[in-house]
C-alpha cells in the first residue's frame, strides 16, 4: 500500500511537472515554428524584408514595411486615445465616484473587454465607419486639412475606413484592459499615504499626481504596455476597418494594412511557397514585437508586486 | 499676501474640479461605446432573428433563406473539444505551479511565460498550429481548429488554477497529509474540492474567450458551408462564417452575420456572468 502510494505520488508529480514544461515549450515552439516557416522569405530578402515596401505576389517580391507601418500607426493612434481615457476611468473608479457606483461601473467597463473582437470589427465597419465618413471626417478635413503640419494627416476623401477608424476601434478595445489594470494598481496605494496628503490639504488631483502616480509608476506603464501588446496583435477588428490597401499614405483617413490584417486576409490565398513563407515571416515579426512589449509589461507589473511583498 | 493665498487656493480648487470632471467624462466615454456597440448588436441581431436560424444551413449567395445551424453546431463542437484539450493540461500545469513550484525559479519563469501566452495575439497561435498540424497533416481540419483554440484556453486555466489553489489555506494540506493521505490524493480530493468554484470559473472564462475567436480558425478549421460533424475535415463555425458573411456584398448574408454576432455576444456575456457569479458566491462563503 505504501509503495503504491509512493508510486502514485511520483506519477502525479511527473504528470503535473510535464504540464508545466508544456506551457514553457508551447511558447518556444510557436516562435520556432514561425521562424522556420518564414526562413525562405528571410533567406531570400534578408533584413531588407523589414524595410522594403514591395508586396507583389506575381513578381514574388515581398517586404514588410507597409504592414509594419500600419500596425505601428494604428497602435499609436489607439494608445494616444486610450491612455488618458483609461487613466481618467481608473481615477474615477478609485477616488472620485461614490462607493455604490464603483462596482457596477467597473463591471460594465470590464464587460467591454469580454465582447469578441469580431463584433467590434463589424460594428466598426457597418456603424462607426459610415458615421465618421458622413459627419466627422469631412469636418476634420475642412478644419485641419489646411494646417501646415497636421494638415496632410487629416486630408483626403472621407472613405470612413482607414487608419484613424482602426485606431479608434482599437482604442475602444484596449481601454477596458488598461483601465482595469490601472484601477487594480491604484488600489494598492497605501491608504495612509493618501490620507496624509489629504490631511496636508492636497486636492484629489494633487494626490493623484504626487502620491498615486509616483507610487504606481512602473505598474501603470506595465498596464499601458499590456494594452499596447493587445493593440499590436489585434486582428479581426482591424481587418474589418483598415481597408486592406497595400500602401503607405500620409493621411490617416486613407486605408492601409497591418501585419495581422495582411495575414488574416491573404493567408488562405497564399498558394506559392514564397508567398506563404513571407506571411509566416510577418507572423514571426509580430510575435517578436508583441513578446518584447508583453515581457516588458509583465516585468514592470512585477516590480510593484515585489514592493508590495507579494 | 492673504489675497494671493486666497487666489492660489481658488486656482488649485478650480484645477481639481476640472480634472475630476474630466475623469468623470472619461468614464462616460467608456460607457458610451459600450452602450453603442451593445445596442447595435442587439437591435440588428434581433431584427435578423428567426427560427430558421437554428434549422437552416448557411445559404449560397443570392438566396433569401437558410440559417446558421451547421455553423452553430460546428462552433459548439470546436469550442467543446478545445476546452477538453486545454483545460486538463491547464489544471495540471496550474497545480504544478501552486503545489510543487510555488517559490522556485523555474516556476517563476513558467508563470511569466504563461502570462505572455495569455495576451499573445491569437492569430500567431493560429499560424503556429497551421505549421504544426495543417501543413504536415495536409489540409484544414476541425482538430487543428480545436488545438489552436486549446492554446488560448491553456493559459487562462493555468492562471486561475494557480491562483485559486494558492488561496486554499495551508492548514488544509497539513491536516490531510498528517492523516497519512498521499499527496496526489490530497490534491485531487481535498484541494481541488476546495478550489472547485475558482477552477470552474477559469474554465468558463476560457470558454467565453474562445467562443468569439476568429483569427486562429481562419487557417486551421477554415470554414465549411455544408453540414459536417467530421472533425478531420474543414469544419463550419460561427466566427469565420460571420467574417465571410459580413464582408460580402449580399444583404441577406449581412443579416445572418448580425444574427450570428448577436448569438455569440449573448453566449459570451452569459458565460462570463455565470463565471463571475460562481466566484462571487465563493468569496461570500470564505469571508
Amino acid at each position: 500500500m505504501a509503495r503504491l502510494d509512493a508510486f502514485g505520488d511520483r506519477l502525479f508529480r511527473r504528470l503535473v511537472t510535464a504540464a508545466g514544461w508544456f506551457v514553457l515549450l508551447a511558447l518556444a515552439a510557436a516562435a520556432l515554428s514561425m521562424y522556420w516557416g518564414g526562413r525562405e522569405a528571410f533567406g531570400q530578402f534578408g533584413f531588407g524584408f523589414l524595410w522594403s515596401s514591395d508586396w507583389d505576389p506575381v513578381q514574388e517580391e515581398y517586404g514588410a514595411l507597409v504592414p509594419i507601418y500600419g500596425t505601428v500607426v494604428s497602435t499609436a493612434i489607439a494608445m494616444t486615445i486610450a491612455v488618458p481615457v483609461s487613466f481618467g476611468i481608473a481615477l474615477f473608479l478609485t477616488e472620485v465616484s461614490p462607493a455604490w457606483l464603483r462596482q457596477p461601473l467597473g463591471a460594465a467597463i470590464e464587460l467591454l473587454a469580454g465582447i469578441p473582437s469580431i463584433i467590434y470589427g463589424m460594428w466598426g465597419l457597418f456603424v462607426l465607419a459610415p458615421f465618421l465618413a458622413e459627419h466627422v471626417y469631412p469636418r476634420l478635413d475642412a478644419w485641419l486639412g489646411g494646417w501646415p503640419l497636421l494638415g496632410p494627416l487629416f486630408s483626403g476623401p472621407p472613405l470612413g475606413i482607414g487608419m484613424l477608424t482602426a485606431g479608434l476601434v482599437l482604442a475602444i478595445m484596449v481601454i477596458p484592459f488598461i483601465s482595469s489594470v490601472m484601477r487594480d494598481v491604484f488600489m494598492t496605494v497605501p491608504v495612509r499615504l493618501k490620507e496624509s496628503a489629504y490631511a496636508l490639504g492636497s486636492t484629489t488631483t494633487e494626490v493623484a499626481w504626487n502620491i498615486i502616480l509616483p507610487y504606481t509608476r512602473s505598474a501603470v506603464v506595465g498596464g499601458i504596455f499590456l494594452g499596447m501588446g493587445r493593440a499590436l496583435g489585434e486582428t479581426m477588428a482591424v481587418t474589418f476597418v483598415l481597408g486592406n490597401a497595400h500602401q503607405i499614405n500620409a493621411s490617416l483617413l486613407m486605408p492601409g494594412n497591418s501585419i495581422a490584417a495582411s495575414i488574416a486576409n491573404e493567408f488562405a490565398e497564399a498558394t506559392t511557397p514564397m508567398y506563404q513563407s513571407a506571411l509566416l515571416a510577418l507572423g514571426f515579426v509580430l510575435f517578436i514585437v508583441t513578446f518584447v512589449v508583453l515581457a516588458a509589461a509583465r516585468l514592470m507589473l512585477m516590480r510593484l508586486n515585489r514592493r508590495e511583498g507579494r | 499676501m492673504a489675497i494671493a493665498r486666497e487666489r492660489l487656493y481658488l486656482r488649485r480648487r478650480l484645477f481639481n474640479a476640472c480634472s475630476l470632471l474630466l475623469s468623470g467624462a472619461a468614464a462616460l466615454f467608456g460607457l458610451f461605446w459600450l452602450a453603442w456597440i451593445l445596442w447595435t448588436t442587439v437591435s440588428k441581431g434581433l431584427d435578423a432573428m428567426s427560427l430558421q436560424l437554428f434549422t437552416g444551413m448557411t445559404p449560397p449567395p443570392g438566396t433569401e433563406s437558410g440559417g446558421l445551424k451547421n455553423a452553430i453546431v460546428g462552433s459548439l463542437m470546436l469550442s467543446g473539444l478545445a476546452v477538453l484539450l486545454g483545460a486538463p493540461v491547464g489544471i495540471a500545469a496550474g497545480t504544478w505551479l501552486a503545489e510543487f513550484a510555488r517559490d522556485s525559479r523555474l516556476g517563476g519563469i513558467v508563470r511569466f511565460v504563461n502570462d505572455i501566452l495569455l495576451s499573445a495575439p491569437s492569430i500567431v497561435l493560429g499560424l503556429f498550429v497551421y505549421t504544426l498540424v495543417v501543413r504536415p497533416g495536409g489540409g484544414f481540419s476541425g482538430y487543428a481548429g480545436a488545438i489552436a483554440m486549446a492554446f488560448i484556453v491553456l493559459p487562462v486555466v493555468v492562471r486561475t488554477t494557480d491562483e485559486m489553489l494558492k488561496l486554499v489555506p495551508g492548514q488544509m494540506r497539513e491536516a490531510a497529509l498528517s492523516l497519512g493521505i498521499p499527496q496526489w490524493k490530497v490534491t485531487t480530493q481535498v484541494l481541488y474540492r476546495a478550489a472547485l468554484p475558482g477552477i470552474v470559473t477559469g474554465v468558463l472564462l476560457a470558454l467565453a474567450r474562445i467562443s468569439g475567436e476568429t483569427a486562429p480558425l481562419l487557417f486551421t478549421a477554415f470554414n465549411n458551408q455544408y453540414w459536417s460533424t467530421d472533425m478531420s475535415g474543414a469544419m463550419p463555425n460561427l466566427p469565420v462564417t460571420i467574417f465571410q458573411f459580413a464582408m460580402s456584398p449580399f444583404e441577406h448574408w449581412n443579416r445572418l452575420a448580425w444574427a450570428g454576432a448577436f448569438l455569440i455576444t449573448v453566449f459570451v456575456l452569459a458565460v462570463s456572468m455565470g463565471a463571475r457569479f460562481l466566484l462571487l458566491r465563493k468569496k461570500i462563503r470564505h469571508d
